[in-house]
């Protein structure tokens, strides 16, 4: 592997992961039901392209925030031999079978042990009280997950109690390992 | 009565199954193809739950040489959808395998599995019928009984044959998740199934218990790391088997060192080449297949990119190993995007484990001649299917110059996968699935 700087290697987990979220997506509405070993592979490529993806960004501008995350070099991110571990252990998920659903929850953050507050029915103008690092940053691979306006509707909060935050800033913050609990 | 693959076996066409159509229904997509055990009946298995099987005709008179006549025997339909109301799920019915029992008695018995429910069929012939029933008429309906006078003894009389597959055993609601494997033991009482996480083992006669032999799930599903991809018994020892994960790894346990047999006894693992790590190392290597050899002696991977044979007494790495389609390393990226590097291949042995067989993409498959170090890539195709026409090796180029009759790597396409492929246990005989169509093919006997 010689001549690929960290920039191609970011583009190319970028668009990695963006390919695998969306299957995880499609993969919902299977027929026979999500299949365990389908996810798991997509996992363990999402894992890979996240860890690379972040990595590269590291590289390209290091960032004085609180080290939550191993910062790994750029060097490392190109010859990754091994997946790094997780960077925080998350709680187990309770409903199971919501998990895969939640893909864009940002419940990940309530890994600090918090649980005191309800994090599912929020206000999306709440102040979010994620961690704030450089994975909080919105991804731009991302497609946006509000909806498109027709022109002269406005944007409104939506009423407490309605459906879970949507922040698709902290996809790449959230644990894959999500995904398996579906079951 | 095995020709010696010696020299440069040739293959000729034989026969093909199926629509000709280029429009595929998805219900007619094969999902699994299996030869009994003297060779004589073919099974397949469809996405819409049907099994069809063909036997083996005798003697051809118009072309004596084809030895290799499958006709329709028996087509039943296996599965049905079903639906999971707690977890709000459907069932497919896709047959994800077929395997045949050893023949005990005039009937034939197959095991088919679907995602969840395991079934045994019995196949059974009826060539006679009885005539002259003394209360019922011809058709059917009963005789007004004060018509009858006097009493005879009903004979039996000829009739054409009727072949009748009828469901035995229905062995259910014992996987939480998707059956990938069934096997017969060899002691032809009990056999095996093997779902992403667990194997259980069951006695052919009973359907309501079975025993669990392997879980590897793990308390807590967030630690997940690999799963159960296939599953075999031992050809001969029947307290032996071996179970392939998705890490790569091939597990043989035995069943009397204990009743739950998560610790193996033997592990079987290369280490990775580390020039080859990508982001699509962990699905490429993960195995898609298992067979044991008919000696018993050696089993067969398949990943996605190679055939690997393992000695059963060496466990930190494989004693052969078969490069299927090596040029589509560099396409990876692509073949994640459209889906195929999830595509799960079989492969197959020979009946004296001389040449492995397994598909590949462009609806071409390869052999491995282990004996003579040789191989060759063939192509099921409706364009090379006249009678006993002899298959022209084919070759993919990949890179520079393109020679006549070869084939770039981004011709090739992916649409065409052949995934289950199968050999006669006792004879050149072979059968290939393509998406829809079953091609027989038989070798070309030499003078």
């Amino acid at each position: 592997m010689s001549a690929i700087t960290a920039m191609d290697v970011n583009v190319e987990a970028k668009r990695i992961l963006a390919v695998s979220i969306s299957k995880l997506y499609a993969s919902r509405t299977q027929r026979g039901g999500l299949r365990l070993h389908r996810s798991l592979l997509l996992s363990l490529v999402m894992r890979s392209a996240r860890d690379i993806y972040h990595s590269s960004r590291e590289s390209e501008a290091p960032i004085a925030a609180a080290p939550e995350e191993p910062m790994d070099t750029s060097s490392r991110a190109e010859e990754q031999t091994q997946l790094p571990e997780p960077e925080s252990e998350p709680q187990p998920v309770a409903n199971g079978a919501e998990a895969a659903s939640e893909v864009s929850d940002s419940r990940e953050e309530e890994s600090d042990g918090e649980t005191t507050e309800d994090k599912e029915n929020v206000s999306p103008t709440r102040q979010s009280r994620k961690r704030r690092g450089k994975a909080s940053a919105a991804p731009d691979f991302l497609p946006s997950k509000r909806a498109r306006l027709e022109p002269g509707e406005e944007r409104y909060a939506a009423p407490l109690g309605s459906c879970r935050t949507m922040a698709g800033e902290s996809l790449t913050t959230l644990s894959l390992n999500r995904v398996i609990p579906a079951f | 009565m095995l020709a010696g693959s010696g020299g440069d076996m040739q293959w000729c066409f034989s026969q093909v199954k199926g629509a000709i159509d280029d429009d595929v229904a998805e219900a007619d997509i094969i999902s699994t193809v299996e030869f009994n055990h003297t060779g004589e009946l073919l099974a397949t298995g469809d996405k819409g739950g049907r099994v069809v099987i063909f036997q083996q005709e005798i003697e051809n008179k118009n072309y004596p040489q084809l030895r290799s006549e499958y006709n329709v025997y028996s087509t039943f339909q296996s599965h049905e959808p079903e639906f999971d109301y707690l977890k709000s799920l459907e069932i497919e019915e896709k047959i994800n395998k077929i395997r045949w029992l050893p023949q005990k008695n005039a009937a034939q018995f197959l095991l088919s599995t679907n995602d969840k429910t395991i079934k045994l069929w019995k196949i059974s012939e009826r060539d006679r019928r009885a005539d002259g029933y003394n209360l019922k008429e011809e058709d059917g309906r009963y005789k007004d009984p004060n018509s009858i006078t006097s009493l005879r003894v009903p004979v039996l009389i000829p009739m054409d044959l009727m072949v009748e597959a009828s469901p035995r055993r229905v062995f259910a609601n014992a996987h939480t998740y998707h059956i990938n494997s069934v096997s017969v033991n060899s002691d032809h009482e009990t056999y095996l199934s093997a779902d992403d996480l667990r194997i259980n083992l069951w006695n052919l006669e009973i359907t309501d218990r079975s025993f669990n032999i392997v879980d590897i799930k793990p308390a807590n599903m967030e630690e997940l790391t690999e799963v159960i991809t296939a599953s075999e018994f031992h050809p001969n020892q029947c307290n032996t088997f071996v179970f392939s994960s998705s890490k790569g790894t091939i597990r043989l346990c035995d069943m009397r060192a204990s009743a739950l047999c998560d610790k193996h006894s033997k592990l079987f693992e290369e280490p990775e080449n580390p020039s080859n790590r990508s982001f699509f190392s962990e699905i490429i290597s993960s195995i898609s297949d298992v067979k044991f050899s008919h000696n018993g002696q050696y089993m067969m991977t398949r990943d996605y990119l190679s055939v690997k044979i393992w000695d059963l007494k060496m466990e930190n790495r494989p004693v052969e190993t078969y490069q299927v389609h090596e040029y589509l390393r560099s396409k990876l990226c692509s073949l994640y995007e459209n889906d195929c590097i999830f595509d799960k291949f079989e492969c197959c042995w020979n009946g004296n484990d001389s040449v492995v067989m397994t598909g590949s993409y462009n609806n071409f498959f390869r052999m491995f001649d282990r004996e003579h170090r040789r191989d060759v890539t063939l192509e099921a195709s409706r364009e090379n299917s006249k009678p006993l026409q002899v298959l022209k090796p084919r070759k993919v180029c990949t890179g520079g110059k393109r020679k006549k009759d070869e084939i770039s790597v981004d011709s090739l396409d992916f649409n065409k996968k052949i995934l289950h492929t199968a050999w006669h246990p006792l004879d050149n005989i072979i059968a290939v699935a393509t998406t829809n169509n079953l091609y027989i093919f038989q070798d070309k006997l030499t003078g």
